[in-house]
């Protein structure tokens, strides 16, 4: 438990809100609902973490496959994170070169390249 | 040396028990408070990856955690009974796992960029992660 999700479309976007904890118990919510979306066509995604208390390899595997599934369809992954303990396991991992991190939802929505 | 044991089945919604029980046990011993957050997921990290592998093996028995408060210094041992292949092991042995093994090593990754004092013992009988930390003497915490 202890995971919350939103969505919201935001003109091409969709700004996937998640709070809470992202583990190895709570990820598959986040990858049902990541591919729901893809599914349902949205394939500019926003995925805003400012609410995430906790991530772990097992939730970066599933923003991974996130990114995977919608540049299948030539869409986009971006990210929204100022905590510094969260993007440091980006950092760790090497993943702040493949993924766009932005520090608002209004900065990762206008972006383009 | 005082020890704190867990023993939890190999199930995912026990891990965040663990994770809390180990930054409870790490900031009582004196570990720094801006190193708890890095013991807590170091400790989710390795407490996943023996959940699955109990979980891909079918092992039943549960996985241990052993929080270990010695002098000057924090341990966290992470045992998991699953066979592993011995060092430079049987190529080929579990391809149907590759999904799985990517993570586990994603999940070693971030334990060896996060604590500079990690080994990883592995044999027939099952795996062992221990982790340590610097602890500050209890008598200059308290004053």
């Amino acid at each position: 438990m202890d995971l919350s999700l939103s969505t919201e479309t935001v003109g091409d976007r969709t700004v996937v809100r998640v709070g809470g904890e992202i583990d190895v118990y709570t990820a598959p919510k986040l990858r049902e609902q990541l591919v729901e979306l893809v599914n349902d066509g949205n394939f500019h995604l926003v995925v805003d973490m400012e609410g995430v208390d906790f991530l772990d390899s097992t939730g970066l595997g599933v923003l991974v496959g996130g990114l995977k599934r919608v540049r299948a369809h030539e869409g986009s992954l971006r990210l929204v994170c100022n905590q510094e303990r969260i993007l440091k396991i980006f950092r760790i991992t090497g993943l702040t070169k493949v993924f766009p991190i932005h520090t608002s939802v209004e900065d990762a929505v206008q972006a383009t390249d | 040396m005082a020890v704190v044991e867990l023993r939890f089945s190999a199930l995912p919604e026990h891990v965040r028990t663990a994770r809390l029980v180990a930054a409870a046990v790490a900031r009582r011993a004196g570990v720094d408070e801006a190193v708890l957050d890095e013991v807590r997921l170091a400790v989710g990290e390795a407490c996943s990856r023996a959940v699955g592998l109990h979980q891909i093996s079918g092992i039943t028995a549960p996985v241990k955690v052993a929080l270990i408060e010695e002098e000057k210094q924090f341990s966290i041992e992470v045992g998991d009974e699953a066979p592993h292949a011995a060092p430079g092991g049987t190529p080929g042995a579990a391809q149907d796992g590759e999904a799985e093994i990517e993570e586990d090593e994603m999940g070693l990754a971030v334990i060896s960029g996060l604590v500079d004092d990690v080994e990883v013992t592995t044999g027939q009988d099952g795996g062992r992660i221990r982790m340590t930390w610097p602890t500050t003497p209890p008598t200059a915490a308290l004053v």
